[in-house]
């Protein structure tokens, strides 16, 4: 992913309407109605929060009759958070070792 | 008291669980992790260029630490070396005197110079056992989230080949 996709990936996610958003839509696809039920915000302000989204490639949106339904797109989110899978990797495997280290030094003390 | 000793890591590997706080569109990120050993061996294992070089990185990788001057305002430099020869530097200044208690420091990967992190590490002892409290704040979310992944893509793959061992293990231990 590029940085700037990466920019607009966390900008999207950075509010905690448009995660609340893709909580919900994790579930199931859903229509503007839907979205905006739970919120004590306008529909027009939850229209706003699908736009930044859908320019984050998180979520995409199709009609059906007369609703439009907004549809969760997982794979930017598996690659936003590739970075701290990484970072995880790196310590987990450091802290590891660094527990065999703690055991032998108290080993060395004990003796 | 005796205890079997598989049983005995399966439960410190439990308690010990590494916990990663990041959020989105905020430069900083919080991780702990809990060790069974005093807070002054862990302030060693950080401080002791001998022992951090027993510790830190993938294991495969080479530490070399080039210089550790545990003091204020005293700098530190180390490389790991992967084994295909490349070299990743990191380096920085720390800031207050290293103690028990916490230890101040700024990092910078050398791949990317420029981009300087302040860490603020803090060991809290409970009951023989010490949290490791890790927090990172970045010059801004790129550099959180795009430094990590210049220095570190073959430790990564590295890892899952490993995490595929570890899955193969626990498969046969079960």
């Amino acid at each position: 992913m590029e940085g700037d996709q990466l920019s607009a990936v966390f900008g999207a996610l950075a509010d905690p309407t448009r995660r609340a958003i893709l909580a919900r839509l994790a579930e199931g696809d859903a229509t503007v109605k839907e979205l905006a039920a739970p919120f004590p915000v306008s529909q027009p302000a939850i229209s706003r929060h699908l736009k930044v989204l859908e320019q984050a490639g998180l979520i995409s949106r199709r009609r059906r009759a007369t609703a439009r339904l907004s549809h969760l797109e997982a794979e930017p989110l598996r690659e936003a958070t590739a970075w701290l899978a990484r970072y995880r990797d790196y310590w987990d495997e450091s802290y590891d070792r660094l527990d065999g280290l703690l055991a032998a030094l108290q080993e060395d003390g004990a003796e | 008291m005796i205890r079997s000793p598989g049983k005995v890591r399966r439960k410190d590997r439990k308690m010990a669980k590494l916990q990663i706080i990041a959020e989105p569109g905020v430069p900083q990120i919080v991780s702990t992790r809990e060790f069974n050993a005093p807070r002054e061996l862990l302030f060693r294992a950080h401080t002791e260029p001998e022992l951090l070089a027993q510790w830190l990185g993938p294991r495969e990788y080479t530490m070399l630490v080039d210089r550790f001057d545990v003091r204020d305002g005293g700098t530190w430099r180390y490389i790991q070396r992967d084994t295909a020869g490349n070299e990743y530097g990191f380096h920085g200044v720390f800031h207050g005197t290293p103690s028990p208690d916490s230890i101040v420091q700024t990092f910078e990967f050398e791949g990317v110079p420029g981009h300087v992190s302040l860490q603020t590490l803090t060991f809290e002892e409970r009951g023989g056992r010490t949290l490791l409290r890790y927090n990172t704040v970045f010059q801004s979310v790129a550099d959180r989230d795009g430094m990590i992944q210049s220095g570190m893509e073959e430790g990564a793959a590295d890892s899952m080949e490993r995490l595929d061992e570890l899955v193969s293990r626990l498969a046969a231990e079960s």
